[in-house]
């Protein structure tokens, strides 16, 4: 094995080498400062190294980023013959070829997408690569000997829910039948396939457009054949009974993967004891269309494991913690009420919170009070949201300073009751500044980023069961809350195609202080108090807590939801308004016991 | 005649702090002796050994002891919850212990908030109970009606962030009086309750109900009368996502007009109060 010289083409600002290794010569590029924790970034089928070219970017900032086109694709050269050439133990050999050249002294972290990751799980269990990995970042790619006994616990014991499974991903599996076919995946691939492919990976995988595919497509398809021929049938049939990794493990797992089954890990912990989980809403090709994420999933644990600090002692412990950590999420109205209660659910979840409200002093201390119980970092910001430049403005600092939001939780919402002819226009400004404007302005502002970023996002309205249950007593605040619910439906349908989901929720009678700041028209100030009064001894003796709200909220962020009707009474209506709207027209006109 | 009647009180109101004392002594001795392991029964009959050693032999009620979320009556829905189980205590979980011995025939009632190891979350509600032992004694003295005063405290909690877990007690409670009660023999309990104290609650009960006044400090209407002269037992109790804190002490409500000498908490040298103290002068 002899190592060339670095030189300077191919990758924006990568040095490239060539690394030679039985009898293959491999092309290597690497990126960033060598001082620096190696990253080694291992490609997938059928892809070259460019398909990390988004994330190496990213990383590089931070890392010696390295990568390699895996033998037989990209500009790598491929084995003679080609059968037997992709075995995993000469893929080890290559792996272990290009870190003795790139990385010597120090282990190197490893991260593989697809085949890389199949490939590099093989690398985190052999014994003889101990001590020259640190850690290993998995993504849509199992082990085939963890696969393999998968399969064998699934068939030798199958309940209807295993067999289901394994069901599920024998479905999802159909091009691995396909690829053992002789020949014809070659020819497809060097023909129609391969000129079609970039197309199909933007239209169903919505992957964007631009330097990737490169244009060893084909020769690379066709000879990644032969990954899945060496080894698939070998490993699936006879898995190793030993293949443990000797690395921490962080996985991160797509939610829309149309090829790999969620079930495919639940039992890694077996396999990978330090085990950090993750996942992504998106589709298979996460390096393309999430890169950010991406950067900053790796970039944390590559942090906790050179640092030595095991990185599930972070104290975010609540659900879907493998969903929103280390997500930036902005939630409106966070002062009180139900705006609080979501801003700690997404700490306690490890999300990164920006608590917005008029009242600087509780948004402070929601902030203060989310760090305690798990986020990463916490901000506060005081901003009326029915002030469209001082959201404007806030949108611009968050951009600058956090980053792009990656939930927004359009919470903040005012009351007003009161008879249709008791409400002046001036009631009626205020409440559609805050109700309705306050949600377009975030929908819009913080929405366009979230667009224009183009890796996904989620979009929470807060609306009311009084959107869908018209009442006598609310008429302003039902408009405003009816408008939402529509915003809300139109725009999921015009962010559908970006990744990005929109859920309008609806929480109906909540114990929150929106009683006690509620307006009432028509009435002198010493009967509003009253009736304040009144009326928050009623939500209070109901007392459906705003924390209930949150897990509705996050459950609906995780599922996309469209709508989200959250105490019984709210839902009650909402079925009420689909099947007997009448009963909901008679039950508007009741007085209210105020 | 004035001074014999303050000498006769002044001696009626030591024998309370003696045995409020004495329970919170209790309280710090086990506390100190908690390890990762014991159990919340184990715990209750530390207490209970700890306090019959010194001659405790009636109770208002027995002691208490809650680990982990219990300190925050997460998922609470019947009274029967409130007894120990054999949840067992982990390293950083909170815990309370809640014990209300009868002593020389004095009533104490007190809680006690500490956790095992270090709990950011628990420090902050802890300290955060000093804003409402303070909120309490004032608007006591303003002679607000209690009912207001309950909901005072509770938007104090919203405000901070926390949930009102007193809610969860019988009848919702933020205090209850206490008071003395006769030694005898042989001093039965129902359901954790002594049957003496047990008894002097009804009786208040009875003679309140009909002059328009509770024993039990409620959110409820029955609750809303000025605060009548006696001893409270005062236990605003925070939760804060599965991590709950109280402190349970009495307040002596008298019928003086000076607004000192109406309302005061019958000792300010107990845990919390120092804990405060020593926070402030650090």
């Amino acid at each position: 094995m002899s190592v060339g010289e670095p030189t300077g083409n191919g990758m924006a600002g990568a040095r490239e080498r060539w690394v030679r290794t039985g009898g293959i010569e491999l092309c290597v590029a690497e990126l960033g400062d060598v001082e620096q924790p190696t990253v080694v970034l291992v490609h997938g089928y059928p892809d070259s190294k460019e398909v990390w070219s988004e994330v190496a970017v990213r990383l590089a900032e931070r890392f010696h980023v390295v990568l390699y086109d895996v033998r037989g694709h990209g500009r790598s050269t491929a084995p003679a013959p080609l059968r037997g050439g992709f075995t995993l133990e000469k893929l080890t050999d290559d792996f272990l070829a290009v870190v003795d050249a790139v990385s010597p002294d120090r282990p190197v972290h490893l991260v593989g997408h697809d085949w890389g990751s199949v490939q590099a799980w093989e690398f985190a269990t052999v014994k003889r690569t101990e001590g020259k990995i640190a850690s290993f970042t998995s993504m849509s790619g199992p082990s085939l000997d963890h696969f393999g006994h998968w399969i064998k616990t699934r068939m030798t014991r199958p309940t209807p829910r295993r067999v289901g499974q394994l069901l599920g991903q024998g479905a999802k599996s159909w091009y691995v039948y396909m690829l053992h076919t002789p020949v014809l995946p070659e020819l497809a691939w060097r023909g129609p396939l391969g000129k079609r492919w970039p197309k199909i990976l933007e239209r169903v995988e919505k992957v964007p457009s631009g330097d990737y595919p490169t244009s060893s497509l084909p020769q690379d398809a066709a000879h990644g054949a032969w990954l899945y021929r060496d080894n698939v049938r070998a490993r699936l049939r006879r898995p190793r009974a030993d293949a443990y990794a000797h690395v921490p493990v962080q996985l991160i797992t797509p939610t829309g993967d149309a090829f790999l089954s969620e079930r495919l890990y639940d039992e890694l912990e077996l396999w990978a004891p330090q085990l950090v989980r993750h996942t992504l809403p998106a589709k298979h090709w996460v390096p393309r269309t999430r890169p950010d994420r991406l950067a900053a999933w790796i970039t944390e644990f590559i942090t906790a494991n050179e640092d030595g600090v095991a990185a599930q002692d972070a104290v975010a412990t609540g659900p879907y913690a493998d969903r929103f950590g280390g997500q930036l999420v902005l939630v409106t109205g966070a002062a009180s009420g139900i705006g609080r209660a979501t801003a700690f659910a997404f700490a306690e979840a490890g999300a990164r919170i920006v608590a917005v409200d008029r009242d600087a002093e509780g948004a402070a201390r929601t902030a203060d009070m989310s760090r305690l119980i798990g986020a990463p970092q916490a901000w506060a910001e005081t901003v009326d949201v029915s002030d469209e430049q001082a959201m404007e403005k806030l949108a611009e600092k968050v951009a600058a300073e956090y980053g792009i939001v990656d939930v927004l939780v359009n919470n903040a919402g005012i009351g007003l009751s009161g008879s249709f002819f008791d409400t002046t226009s001036e009631d009626w400004k205020k409440v559609l500044d805050v109700n309705l404007w306050g949600v377009i302005h975030g929908c819009r502002i913080f929405g366009k980023q979230m667009a224009d970023r183009g890796q996904g996002g989620h979009i929470v309205n807060t609306a009311s069961a009084a959107a869908y249950q018209p009442s006598k007593a609310l008429p302003a605040y039902s408009t405003t809350k009816a408008a939402v619910l529509m915003l809300s439906e139109c725009l999921r349908a015009e962010l559908a195609g970006q990744g990005i989901g929109v859920s309008a929720i609806c929480p109906g009678f909540v114990n929150t202080n929106i009683t006690s700041t509620a307006r009432f028209a028509g009435v002198d100030e010493t009967e509003e108090k009253r009736r304040q009064k009144k009326s928050a001894r009623l939500y209070g003796l109901r007392n459906y807590p705003p924390e209930k709200v949150a897990t509705a909220i996050l459950r609906a962020v995780v599922k996309n939801q469209a709508v989200v009707p959250v105490t019984p009474e709210a839902r009650g209506a909402h079925l009420m308004s689909r099947f007997t709207p009448r009963t909901l027209r008679a039950i508007a006109r009741l007085e209210p016991p105020l | 005649m004035p001074t014999a009647v303050r000498t006769e009180s002044d001696a009626r109101l030591s024998g309370f702090r003696e045995v409020q004392r004495l329970a919170y002594e209790c309280a710090e001795a086990v506390a100190a002796q908690l390890k990762p392991g014991v159990t919340e029964r184990e715990t209750a009959r530390m207490q209970r050994e700890w306090l019959r050693e010194r001659g405790v032999r009636d109770w208002f009620h027995l002691p208490f002891a809650w680990f982990g979320d219990r300190t925050a009556f997460v998922n609470f829905r019947i009274p029967l919850q409130f007894f120990p189980t054999n949840r067992r205590l982990e390293a950083g979980m909170p815990f309370i212990l809640d014990m209300a011995p009868v002593y020389k025939g004095f009533t104490a009632d007190i809680g006690y908030s500490g956790c095992l190891g270090l709990n950011p979350v628990h420090d902050r509600l802890l300290a955060d109970l000093e804003a409402h032992r303070e909120l309490i004694l004032r608007e006591v003295r303003e002679r607000r009606p209690l009912r207001e005063i309950y909901e005072d405290v509770d938007r104090l909690m919203v405000r901070q962030g926390y949930a009102n877990r007193h809610r969860a007690y019988p009848f919702g409670v933020i205090a209850h009086k206490v008071d003395q009660v006769k030694e005898r023999r042989w001093s039965p309990n129902v359901f954790g309750f002594g049957t003496q104290s047990l008894k002097g609650l009804a009786s208040d009960a009875l003679h309140g109900h009909r002059d328009g006044w509770s024993p039990l400090w409620s959110p409820y209407k029955f609750s809303d009368h000025p605060p009548r002269p006696g001893l409270w037992a005062v236990e605003p109790h925070l939760g804060f996502r599965g991590t709950g804190a109280k402190f349970e002490e009495i307040l002596v409500v008298t019928d003086s007009k000076d607004p000192e000498q109406s309302a005061f908490w019958l000792d300010d040298d107990l845990p919390h109060v120092r804990r405060w103290a020593e926070e402030k002068a650090a």
